[in-house]
Order: C-alpha cells, then structure tokens, then sequence
C-alpha cells in the first residue's frame, strides 16, 4: 500500500539525514521525498510517499516519532488528502509538433514557461498519476529533460500538523 | 566571568554530579585535558584503547544508575570508540560520549585525524550534537545527559571542535531543559493497564516475561512484588537476568536460543503472557510464526513504542515507564484482592504442575564426574565462592551462556553483558568499569581465550588503577560458540574456529604486573577461586582454566527454529 507520510522536523543541519538514514538502515522505501521550510523557519515540513504493509507503516511512524528531530508525524493516507506534485518537462518542439504538444499540455493543464525554436519547456502540476498520464502521452523520443517534485501532502477540512 | 570551552565541558560534568570519565587524550582534546588536569571534582581514568573507555563507561552506567562518560579524541579515537557505543546503543544504556573534533574552519577539509564523527555514530547513538559555538556548550551538554537518560536510553554522542573548546563566554549551567521534539511517556495508559488487570486475573496459563528494561528502569523491587503477588512464573531474559530473583521457585531460567526447556516450553504454552521491557527479539522467542501458532494474550509494557508489535502482535500495548506501570498495576491487582477476588487458582496450580513436569527434564544436566574441567562446573564454584553476591561480567559465547545459566543471580545490575550486539571483547573493560563503581564489591570477568584477547591491553590500565578484579578465562583452546555452530550446522568443519598459538596467559598476567593461575584439573577450581578471592583479594588474578573443548551449551534452538524446538544434549543431533 502507498502512504504518505508527512512530518515536522527541527530546521537543523543533519536532521535530514536522521531521517533518510532510518529508512535505509531498517530497509524501508521512499518513492519520493521533498522538504523545505514552514512558515516558522525552525521548522521543515516533509512529505515522504513510501509503501508498505500497515506492520511496516506502522513501525515507519513510531521510528520516525523515536527520532529527538521529530516534532510531528502523521500518516494522510489515514483520512482525506490532498497531494500535488509540480513537473518541469522539456521537450523537442520541431514543426507540427509545436502545436500538437502546446495542445497537450493544454488538456493537462499545463504551461509553457520556455522555448526555443527547437523545445519547449512545460510545467505541471497534479499528483503523480497525472503527471505519469501526461509522460505516456508524449511521444517517448521527443522527451528531452524530465524533473519532478515528488508529492507534497496536505489534510482535507480542518485537520492541520502543528508543532 | 568567561570560561573557555573546555572548562565549561568540565563544569558541566560536575554540575552532572560525574565522577568518573575514561578516556584517551589526542590533538582534539588537548584543551579538554588541560582543564581536567586542572580540576579535582572527577577522576579520568586513562584506558589503553579508546573501545575500552566506552565499555568500561557503558559498565559503570549499567552496574550503577549513573550516567556513564567518556572522552575520545577526534578521527581514530572516535572510529575506536564506535563499537563501543554500538554495544551500549543495542542494550539501551545511558551514558555520555564526547568526541573531539578539528576546529571548525577545517571541517571537510580532510584534515588531520578529521572523521565525520556524527554521520558515522549516527545510526547507533539516541542522538548526537556537533556544537559549532562555545555559546551552544552548555545548553547542549544539559540536553545530551537528559536525552541520554530519559525515556528509552541510549548513548548521546557530542562532537567537540577544538577551537569551541578553546573560545571563551560566560557559563551558566541550564537547570531544565525543554524540548518540543522530545516528550517521553511516563505513566502508561490507565485504561489500557485496567485490560492488562482483567486478563491477568483471568489467566489460566500466565506467564511472565521481563527483560532489561526492568532493569534500566530501576523496577527490580516492584518486578518481586508484582510476581510474588500473582505467584505467577517468570522468566528473564539475558538483559533482564536479576530483575527478578533467580534464587525463587517461581523463576524458570531464561527463554530463548540457550534457555531452559521449561522456560521456552511455558513461554510457548502460557495463554496470557506479560511482557515487561522485553522485545520479543529472535535469540527470545525464535521464528515469530511458530511463537504464533499457539494463541496467547499478550501484554506488552515498554517505554519505547516503537519496540511493541515488531516481531510479535500483542493484545495489551502499555507504552510506559516500567517501574511506573508496575506500581499501578500491582496497586490494582492488590485492590483486587481485598475486595475478595482472586485469579484463577486452580488452573493456576495446574500450570505449575505441569511446569514442574518439564522441570523433571533437567535441561541443564552435564556430567559432573567427568575427569576434564566442565565450564558449567567452574561457574557454579564461582558463585559459590562469591556467594551469588558478585557482579559478573562476561564476553560474547559460550562462556556467556554458561555464565548465565549457571550464576544465579537475585539481584539487579550484577549481570554486566552484552546482549543485543554481542560484542567480543567487552568482559574485561566491562569488569574495570564496574570496579571503578563499586571498589569494594568482588568482581569476576567469566571470559574465553578468543574473546579477552580483543580487549587484553586493559590489563596494563588495571594495574595502573589497582584494579583487583578476577578474570575466570574458560579456556577451551576453540571459538567455542563457533565451534559449536559448526558442528550441528556445518558438519563439524571447524573453519578458522581453532585458535593455535595461544599465549602463556600465566606469564601474560604476570607481565602486566597480576597474578596467574593454571588450572588444569577439576579439584583445583575451586581452591583456585578462592585463593582469588581470598590470598590475591587485592590482586588481579587471572585464572587460565583449561576446560572441556568439545562441552556444548544446552538447551539449543537453532538460529530460525521454533522456540520448543530445542535441542537437548549431544544424544540430540
């Protein structure tokens, strides 16, 4: 099963590192991972999507809660959530395929945001499912550059992760 | 008025009320050592190899309930130091290392003895700090010893770069420390612990199973009283080994890989199973799938969450202090009773029939008659000796197991071994730390030939700090733990598990300014440990006991096997 788990870490140099280091010393997977800075610049807000039986899920959370680091864990695949992922994709746009490409990014709702006369470069936004719709939608051979976010993750309603 | 860094590592050691700190002095720490030379409040004691100054800090924090220290240079001090603090990190100890580092403008400039000391201890400390400011000193010191000594335990490493030890500011020692990270439970549940009440008073089967978390937690009075209470069995596990009083009847020995059959067998068959500050880990309860196959209720007390339904599902998690929960449980229990009701008694005694029944078995028989010394033999005369009242500690192998079968132990903190990650090695720097903590107590080292010679330079650090402890060597001339492996498992082809070319471990003693004593003969072990103990009382005495080489440790599980899957004796294979 996927999972996203989001987290409050202390802003300090290594604590990252204590993160990523327990999923790799007791075997644990991450898919994606992204961090930055909160409003309250002490402290970094992770979003980690990971798979795993609920056994493992569950001793994810309780290792990740052991570390001095953490502040909060939560697991949002528990209720409703939100997650957006952002792609920048290049591509080659020669000829008939500058309009055809500019028509697909526009059924996924995505921009062009560079160009030259041989590419385009567009961004996307949605979760990872729709960003690996968009991918097979391209022709493979014209992808020239792909960078991803990975997920960010967010409670539906009122449910809100606070130090 | 402004201290330099150093001296505040110093003052806040003493405001920490420390007064023992092993170590070994190097580049890194050279301003640290100044200000200890310049101090009286605590004693360094200089170890001959930085390992040595983790486990003999790791053994003076297990065998007392202090917080062990200890100060190793930057680069191969701290490389030297890591399998130390792997071994206390595994076993949960509390103890405090600090490490000196290159000064900060060298940092990841690959400089002289510079190491990544806190990426390296990273997965086998609770936690450490790089201080990269005097200012950050003290309040950093303040949260290592309350890290370090709250919640579950654990090593808490602090990086120190020599310029920070050489910067100067005003000192003021935190008198509390606030962490929103860092909150850990004290008191379980009370919800959860009345569940764990109703299943006990119900229990048809009990048993109870403990390990060193009973002991971390100081709940040694509390574990006696709450089984006294219930006159319920109890086992302990290797960590957890005088928690509860081996000398009762309701004690049936240890469980696990070397335990006693009635031990694995009531473990196997109880329906309701306590399992207090124990992990359920695989030398406990073997393959968790055959555990499973009979149906137990289980409830499981530990202050670390994350060590409940690990290996093993359990019914009744209490996330809690030991000590705590068991005062409220046992309050409970006692409500309980004068109320009028009681548990079940008649199922109750059934049980302890048929434990007496697997009791018949005998499982840690040898051949007391035999003309060649029996290791088993040499521990019972060792706790006869001492009468049951000394600390022991051990190094990794047969010897260890042998070591806790066979010396009783009735009280806490007098098993010093590592358990979680086996370290060779650990017997003799483990024996100098709880020496060094209780200078008037015996002290004995039950060690083998392959293992005391990983750590044997410390007999110089022994003699230098007139440490009169006894090392009991059970010199069987094979890695014998090895040995026997190879023999059940690999068709007797014993690789590389000979250990020719021994020294005279007589004449090494004698180097090293101690007493040595052969033993070679059944009849001479016992006046040997006394002479020990009582003509060389302030010597260290190093007795090289030549033993069975083909004695084996029974009962066996084998590695992967189901916990009543023992192996008995040699008639077995």
């Amino acid at each position: 099963m996927r999972h996203i788990i989001s987290l409050l870490l202390e802003n300090e140099p290594g604590a990252l590192s204590r993160v990523v280091g327990l999923f790799s010393a007791r075997g644990y997977n991450i898919e994606t991972l992204t961090v930055a800075p909160t409003e309250d610049k002490s402290l970094s807000r992770l979003t980690i999507v990971t798979t795993g039986s609920d056994d493992v899920i569950e001793q994810i959370t309780k290792h990740l809660n052991r570390l001095i680091d953490v502040v909060k864990v939560v697991d949002l695949t528990e209720s409703a959530y939100i997650e957006r992922e952002l792609m920048l994709i290049k591509v080659r746009a020669i000829g008939k395929e500058r309009e055809e490409i500019k028509r697909m990014a526009d059924i996924f709702r995505g921009r062009v945001i560079d160009v030259t006369d041989k590419s385009y470069t567009i961004e996307l936004t949605g979760d990872g499912t729709k960003l690996d719709a968009f991918i097979d939608a391209l022709d493979r051979s014209a992808i020239l550059e792909t960078v991803r976010t990975g997920a960010s993750g967010i409670a539906r309603g009122e449910r809100v992760l606070k130090a | 008025m402004e201290l330099s860094g150093a001296e505040i590592v110093v003052r806040c050691l003493q405001e920490e009320g420390v007064e023992h700190v092993f170590g070994y002095p190097g580049g890194s720490v050279l301003f640290i050592y100044d200000a200890i030379f310049k101090q009286e409040k605590f004693q360094h004691i200089l170890v001959r190899h930085e390992q040595a100054a983790v486990h003999a800090a790791d053994a003076y924090s297990r065998s007392t309930q202090k917080v062990g220290v200890c100060l190793v240079t930057s680069g191969p001090g701290v490389t030297n130091a890591v399998t130390g603090i792997a071994t206390a990190y595994m076993d949960s100890i509390p103890m405090i290392i600090l490490s000196g580092q290159v000064p900060t403008h060298a940092i990841g400039q690959d400089a002289f003895q510079e190491c990544d000391t806190v990426g390296i201890t990273r997965p086998c400390v609770k936690h450490n700090f790089l201080v990269k400011s005097v200012k950050d000193l003290a309040e950093t010191m303040k949260k290592a010893f309350h890290i370090a000594t709250t919640g579950r335990p654990g090593p808490v490493l602090v990086d120190i770069p020599k310029d920070v030890t050489r910067d100067k500011c005003r000192f003021e020692y935190p008198k509390t420390v606030e962490m929103r990270s860092y909150n850990p439970v004290v008191k379980g549940h009370q919800g959860q612990i009345k569940k764990a009440l109703q299943l006990l008073m119900q229990a048809q089967r009990p048993m109870i199973y403990t390990g060193g978390g009973v002991i971390l937690s100081n709940a040694a009075p509390e574990l006696n009283k709450f089984a006294d209470l219930l006159g319920f069995p109890v086992t302990n596990t290797l960590m957890g080994l005088g928690g509860f009083r081996a000398s009762d009847r309701k004690f049936v020995g240890m469980p696990g890989m070397h335990g006693t059959y009635e031990a694995n067998m009531a473990m196997q068959h109880c329906d309701v199973l306590i399992a207090i500050g124990a992990r359920f880990d695989d030398r406990v309860i073997g393959d968790p799938k055959h555990f499973a196959q009979n149906p137990h209720k289980i409830i499981h007390i530990d202050v670390d969450p994350s060590s409940i339904s690990k290996r093993v599902k359990v019914d009744v998690p209490i996330v809690g202090d030991v000590r705590e929960t068991l005062v409220d449980l046992t309050s409970l229990i006692e409500q309980q009773f004068a109320s009028g009701s009681r548990t079940d008694e008649a199922a109750v005694a059934a049980w302890w029939k048929q434990i007496d029944e697997w009791r018949t078995k005998d499982c840690l028989r040898y051949d007391k008659k035999s003309e060649l010394i029996k290791p088993q033999f040499v521990v019972e005369k060792l706790w006869e000796v001492t009468k049951g009242d000394a600390f022991i500690t051990s190094d990794v192998g047969q010897h260890q197991m042998w070591a806790a079968q066979f010396y009783r132990f009735d009280k806490p903190r007098r098993w010093i071994n590592s358990g979680g990650l086996g370290t060779m090695g650990v017997g003799l720097p483990y024996a100098m730390g709880v020496k060094m903590a209780h200078p008037d107590a015996q002290v004995a080292c039950i060690t083998g030939e392959g293992s005391i010679q990983m750590c044997i330079q410390e007999l110089s650090t022994c003699k230098q700090y007139h440490l009169p402890v006894k090392i009991v060597n059970l010199n069987n001339r094979y890695l014998g733990m090895v040995r026997q492996w190879q023999q059940i498992e690999y068709g007797s082809r014993y690789s590389e598990s000979y250990m020719d070319a021994l020294p005279d471990f007589v004449k090494l003693a004698e180097a090293y300014g101690h007493v040595g004593i052969r033993v070679e003969s059944p009849h001479d072990v016992e006046p040997a440990l006394r002479d020990a103990f009582g003509k060389y009382k302030d010597r260290l005495v190093f007795l090289d006991i030549l033993t069975d080489q083909k004695e084996n440790v029974w009962p066996m599980v084998q590695g992967g096997k189901g916990l009543t899957e023992m192996l008995l004796s040699s008639e077995d294979l």
